[in-house]
């Protein structure tokens, strides 16, 4: 099955209901998108499919078949970080990490549909993203950063 | 409803003022209390039972905005005739309802009239709340009277002429609207009576789940015949009712109290905080309307305990989505609250109307903050329209022997315009103790 995945064609071989998440990780070895709970209920497996935000672990790979998948990877790397790394990077928001990317996920599909949100419509649009280490007030700021720039 | 329905609506009320204005009956105001009456003087026992009362009216849910205080008004009700504004039924002097007598207050439940004899806008559904007894209008009172007070003036509503002149009011209650007590009903028993009571009348019921004409009025024929609500389907719940799986009486009060059951479903839109209110109730009246709403169901014929087995699979592309996004919950080995239900017994499959399972489809059952019910991720992202429709045809195809949904394409787009803010309601219900239920203060 062809997909395309950070503006590349990419051939999977995976069967056609397995989770998106699991083809990015195990095929195709990008790593950003994690596996919190399998459920949906946490958002550290975000990533966007045409410019949307969805749960990775339960969106089949049949689903995304014809459709853009963006990942972590997509929006940067170490060496060119995009503006929502930079932003994270600069206020330092992350304790433990494993929340980052989805929130940094959820955060660019806010960003590309409200390039200006106020603090209220921050906060609900992360609201599908948990973070246990509580390191939420330093992921606003860097969301706020991001907008701002 | 659309814009042809509000043109002959509007001629029809035009006409119906020119011809029947003098069947504006005017009422007379009665003089406010010199002060919001004393906490004190209300007895503690009544003032529960009013709170139990309240929670059977769903008072709280019109009449509190969201982020706002407890019964400041505020909330916006969206009707096709414009926007209506609950108001502030805290004790405020000023703003709020502190210097209405009991006689005043009555009159409202009973009649529609406000303290200054205006007519008030049948969004309040006084034309079932007439219904209710001295008695309970009394314990309503200390209830609502012993509140916070909030000074906060709620917003004007927003209705274009004629919908905008309270004294036209007059014929659509001359047309539609009949004051009156609850009559009992000698072939039933007392349970079923103060079921009947409390659904027809505080519970109205009928308000959500009963269609209405083109005047915004319920057709009294078809009580409970099914209706909407804020971009839901407000399901039949009487002899129309196209349940899968025959309720009992003891389902249906843990699913009033609780907000799901494990083997009918989850009450989610507009019904959520219903159910988020009916935990503060007496349990013996849940148990009343539960057995009343059981018995107005079974007026149908046929009823199964248990639902048809599904199809064999037909490998058409909705099925291979069900397989693939949705079967490892609701064909997995997990019940609700940890799975999800079985599809055949669902309401969602089986119902007069696909919109509220792709609203849930799209948007998924939020969790119910601390409490254990259903949860359910919602797919608006990753599936495509013609994804949603394709699963949804099949659904009704493989769980059940009706007749496949007519209208499913222009059902998925509406849902996609009303966003996820019509599925944003905090769930309800006392998850698995009422008691830890508490009254704020």
């Amino acid at each position: 099955m062809r997909i395309e995945v950070n503006g590349i064609a990419r051939e999977v071989c995976s069967p056609a209901r397995t989770p998106l998440l699991y083809v990015l990780r195990d095929e195709l070895g990008l790593d950003g998108a994690k596996y919190g709970c399998g459920l949906g209920q946490c958002g550290a497996c975000t990533v966007l499919v045409d410019g949307a935000a969805v749960f990775s672990c339960v969106t089949p790979l049949a689903m995304v078949q014809g459709k853009r998948v963006t990942t972590l990877e997509g929006l940067g790397t170490l060496d060119r970080p995009g503006a929502l790394q930079r932003a994270f990077l600069e206020e330092q928001a992350a304790q433990c990490g494993f929340c980052i990317p989805g929130m940094i996920l959820r955060a660019a599909a806010l960003l590309a549909a409200n390039p200006h949100p106020d603090d209220a419509q921050i906060r609900e649009a992360l609201q599908p993203n948990l973070c246990r280490c509580g390191t939420h007030m330093r992921i606003l700021r860097a969301v706020r950063r991001a907008a701002r720039a | 409803m659309n814009r042809a329905h509000a043109r002959n609506a509007a001629g029809a009320a035009i006409a119906l003022a020119l011809v029947g204005s003098c069947a504006t009956v005017e009422h007379a105001a009665i003089g406010p209390l010199a002060a919001p009456p004393e906490r004190s003087g209300f007895d503690r026992a009544l003032v529960e039972r009013g709170a139990q009362l309240a929670a059977v009216g769903d008072c709280r849910d019109c009449h509190t905005a969201r982020g706002g205080e407890d019964f400041a008004g505020g909330v916006a009700l969206a009707t096709p005739f414009g926007k209506i504004y609950s108001t502030n039924i805290t004790p405020d002097a000023e703003t709020g309802i502190g210097l209405w007598s009991e006689a005043a207050f009555r009159r409202a439940l009973r009649e529609g009239v406000d303290r200054g004899g205006q007519h008030l806008y049948p969004a309040f559904p006084y034309d079932r709340f007439t219904l209710t007894s001295d008695e309970d209008v009394h314990a309503l009172y200390a209830y609502l009277m012993t509140r916070p007070a909030v000074h906060r003036r709620a917003p004007a509503n927003r209705l274009a002429f004629p919908f905008n002149v309270r004294s036209f009011l007059g014929i659509w209650k001359a047309l539609f609207f009949r004051p009156g007590r609850y009559r009992p009903d000698p072939s039933h028993d007392a349970q079923w009576n103060r079921g009947a009571y409390l659904a027809e009348g505080l519970g109205h019921c009928g308000s959500c789940h009963s269609p209405r004409n083109a005047l915004g009025a319920e057709i009294a024929s078809r009580d409970l015949d099914g209706g909407e609500a804020e971009g839901w389907h407000a399901y039949a719940i009487g002899a129309r009712s196209q349940a899968p799986v025959a309720w009992d009486v003891e389902s249906m009060r843990a699913y009033l109290r609780r907000g799901w059951h494990a083997r009918h479903g989850v009450a989610r839109g507009p019904m959520a905080p219903v159910t988020r209110e009916l935990a503060r109730a007496s349990d013996a009246d849940v148990r009343a309307i539960a057995a009343y709403i059981v018995a107005s169901m079974d007026g149908r014929s046929g009823a199964p305990r248990e639902p048809p087995a599904p199809r064999a699979p037909s490998g058409s592309s909705g099925e291979r989505l069900y397989e693939d996004a949705c079967a490892q919950c609701h064909d997995g080995e997990q019940t609700p609250p940890f799975g999800g239900i079985a599809l055949a017994r669902s309401i969602g499959v089986s119902g007069e109307n696909p919109r509220d399972l792709v609203n849930v489809i799209l948007y998924g059952l939020a969790a119910a903050g601390t409490e254990t019910a259903p949860i359910m991720p919602g797919y608006a992202g990753a599936m495509s329209d013609a994804q949603v429709v394709a699963l949804v045809d099949s659904l009704r195809e493989r769980f059940t022997r009706k007749p496949p949904w007519t209208g499913v394409e222009a059902s998925v787009r509406e849902a996609r315009a009303a966003g996820p803010s019509i599925a944003a309601q905090p769930a309800g219900g006392a998850g698995t103790d009422p008691a830890l239920v508490t009254e704020r203060r």
